[in-house]
């Protein structure tokens, strides 16, 4: 009966002991899984957060790339509105006369300045007049207003074989209305670039 | 013999009255014999260029069919109404409508033993014409003859054979004939019209008769052509084109394919042909001022006869060909110079207005007609030379430019915007009077050039 009694005393310490053993291997392994989740974690967040610099750095790149091509297409824009601006701005003048004005002056010292940014270009100026007078007094006239234009860019700098005169006398008016407004466009100098 | 009756009237039996009476006849006797070179003097008639001239009645009759067959019938019918149409055409002669005819030479006979002078002056009719036709085989007689019905005398007789094609020429060669008989020049139904038109789009030289019909395309550049100028002998035409580009001058032989371009830098504009040699008068702008150059037919230049900063354009010669009337900015505004070719000194001609261009001498040389701008209004006036006093000859109907003489002086042809605002072309009378549009076409018609005569001797 003694013996019986140890045998359930020691049995008892066994199977205390081995649920001692039991749940000190169990923690130690609930321990190791929490390290590999930990790594993968920041394996991950680290992963993430490159992604994210690099789609960050990406859409800089385009932003940038996006900046660079509207600033050039702006810059574009620009000279061509200065082209525009060139060949639309006609320069006037009072009637029966090639005197230049104050405003074709000014006029004139930006279509220098164009003709200076763009060396290359040979331009034409066409002199006009508007319907009053005869044909081939208008002729001379606007003979005389691509001379008159002519003469005050070459002493702003341009060279002379960069500009060509032609006269279209009355022949070639904007507008063909019989009115002080249509005959103030007509009377003009026109660039045309060749 | 008007003198003669009136002197027997006033006679009475008085000594003294008798001594007055035999001075006054020697007196009438001589200013007869005074009068009588001068009606010799046949084309006296009429003066062309009297600007209160008012048109002389003529009557002409229908022709007579020496056939009678129906095609000679039309025939007759066709050329006189170009007979008509060519002597209503002149500021000085106007047809009779025939409902006032009191007899018909169509077919009592149309020469001067059968024709019954009293009634034609009976009608008013001061000159009557006559005509008769034959055909056969395609050729064509005109008989064609001019009376004059007070001192009943045949003025003119002339027999005219050619194809019915040649018809209008014949009929306008009697009218030449007329016009010599009582005007002492050719007048104008040889002459030629050459314009600007836009008819086909752009602006191209055309020419047509004196009266519009004939209308020939000259250029067909496709671009802007401008100022026709005839050669003396209407064989050559100057003009101005941008077919190269810009205004050039072209010279063209209109029969053979022949001619030059005049094409300095600059402009090369407003010809003028010198009359009785084939050089001309140009504008040219090479120099960088607009000054006129003679030039020979080759486009050279012979000299230079402007000398003045400013525009200097249109010269037009003196009918003698020694000076050139032009205009010029030389004196802030543009007006009218005249100078000799081969001087220095030009003379202003107009000193009223503030622009004054686009002159043209007349024949005669005694007159200058051009353009004047005025608040806008812009008009022909004509100044005789020796008075300076000017004429205005449009006023309230459009624009009104280009005015260019008829070879004998009698009439003007010039551009007008009265009829919607469109420039087309007109003929008025040299005092203004009676405008008539001269041609119907699409498009702008504009700087009219009346040619020379040639007159009936070619």
């Amino acid at each position: 009966m003694k013996n019986k009694m140890w045998i359930n005393l020691a049995m008892a310490i066994l199977v205390a002991g081995l649920f001692f053993t039991v749940s000190c291997a169990k923690k130690t392994v609930v321990s190791d899984a929490t390290t590999i989740e930990d790594q993968a974690k920041a394996e991950a967040d680290a992963k993430a957060a490159a992604d994210a610099k690099a789609e960050a750095d990406r859409i800089a790149q385009q932003n940038l790339e996006e900046r660079l091509a509207n600033e050039k297409a702006q810059k574009q824009a620009k000279i061509l509105a200065a082209k525009k601006r060139f060949v639309n701005q006609d320069i006037h003048f009072e009637y029966d006369s090639s005197k230049l004005t104050a405003m074709a002056k000014t006029g004139l010292k930006e279509k220098a300045a164009w003709l200076r940014a763009n060396s290359s270009v040979i331009v034409t100026i066409q002199g006009h007049c508007d319907e009053r007078g005869t044909t081939e007094y208008n002729l001379a006239l606007g003979d005389r207003r691509a001379n008159t234009v002519k003469a005050y860019m070459v002493n702003l700098g341009i060279s002379a074989s960069r500009l060509k005169t032609i006269s279209y006398g009355e022949e070639m008016p904007l507008d063909y209305a019989s009115s002080e407004s249509a005959y103030r466009k007509n009377r003009r100098a026109h660039f045309a670039i060749d | 013999m008007v003198y003669f009756t009136m002197n027997k009237r006033y006679c009475r039996p008085n000594m003294a009255n008798k001594i007055i009476l035999n001075i006054l006849f020697y007196f009438l006797a001589g200013l007869i014999f005074f009068l009588v070179p001068v009606s010799a003097k046949d084309y006296d008639y009429i003066n062309v260029t009297n600007p209160f001239l008012k048109k002389t009645p003529v009557a002409v009759t229908d022709f007579k069919a020496f056939n009678g067959h129906p095609e000679e019938v039309n025939i007759g019918k066709t050329a006189l109404n170009i007979l008509k149409q060519a002597l209503d055409f002149t500021g000085y002669l106007k047809t009779m409508n025939p409902v006032s005819f009191l007899s018909n030479p169509g077919e009592s006979g149309i020469g001067l033993g059968q024709i019954n002078f009293k009634d034609w002056t009976g009608i008013g009719a001061d000159l009557l014409v006559t005509g008769g036709i034959s055909e056969e085989n395609g050729k064509i007689t005109l008989k064609l003859r001019l009376f004059d019905t007070f001192n009943t005398k045949l003025l003119i007789g002339k027999i005219y054979t050619g194809p019915q094609s040649q018809v209008r020429k014949m009929i306008h060669f009697f009218c030449s004939e007329i016009s010599y008989q009582l005007t002492g020049k050719w007048g104008i139904f040889n002459s030629k019209i050459a314009f600007v038109s836009t008819v086909n789009g752009k602006k191209e030289i055309f020419s047509c008769d004196f009266d519009g019909q004939n209308i020939k395309q000259i250029t067909t550049h496709k671009s802007i052509s401008l100022s026709p100028s005839w050669s003396f002998d209407g064989k050559w035409l100057a003009y101005v084109s941008y077919a190269k580009g810009k205004p050039d001058l072209f010279i063209k032989n209109l029969k053979e394919n022949r001619g030059a371009i005049v094409n300095f830098k600059g402009m090369n504009i407003s010809p003028d042909w010198m009359p009785g040699q084939l050089k001309l008068a140009a504008a040219l702008s090479f120099s960088g001022d607009q000054e006129i150059y003679l030039l020979t037919l080759k486009g050279e230049i012979i000299k230079r006869i402007t000398k003045s900063w400013g525009i200097d354009v249109s010269p037009n010669f003196s009918p003698d060909g020694k000076k050139i009337v032009f205009s010029s900015k030389r004196a802030g505004t543009p007006q009218i110079y005249i100078k000799e070719i081969d001087s220095d000194r030009p003379i202003r001609v107009t000193f009223k207005g503030k622009n004054n261009t686009s002159p043209a001498w007349s024949p005669d040389g005694k007159k200058i007609a051009y353009v004047g701008i005025e608040e806008n209004n812009i008009d022909i006036f004509v100044m005789p030379i020796d008075t300076g006093i000017r004429v205005r000859l449009t006023e309230n109907s459009g624009d009104n430019e280009d005015p260019s003489w008829s070879p004998d002086g009698s009439m003007l042809t010039f551009t007008s915007t009265r009829e919607g605002k469109v420039p087309r072309i007109f003929v008025m009378n040299a005092s203004g009077s009676d405008p008539r549009r001269l041609l119907r076409l699409k498009g702008k018609q504009t700087q009219p050039t009346w040619s020379l005569s040639k007159g009936n001797k070619n």
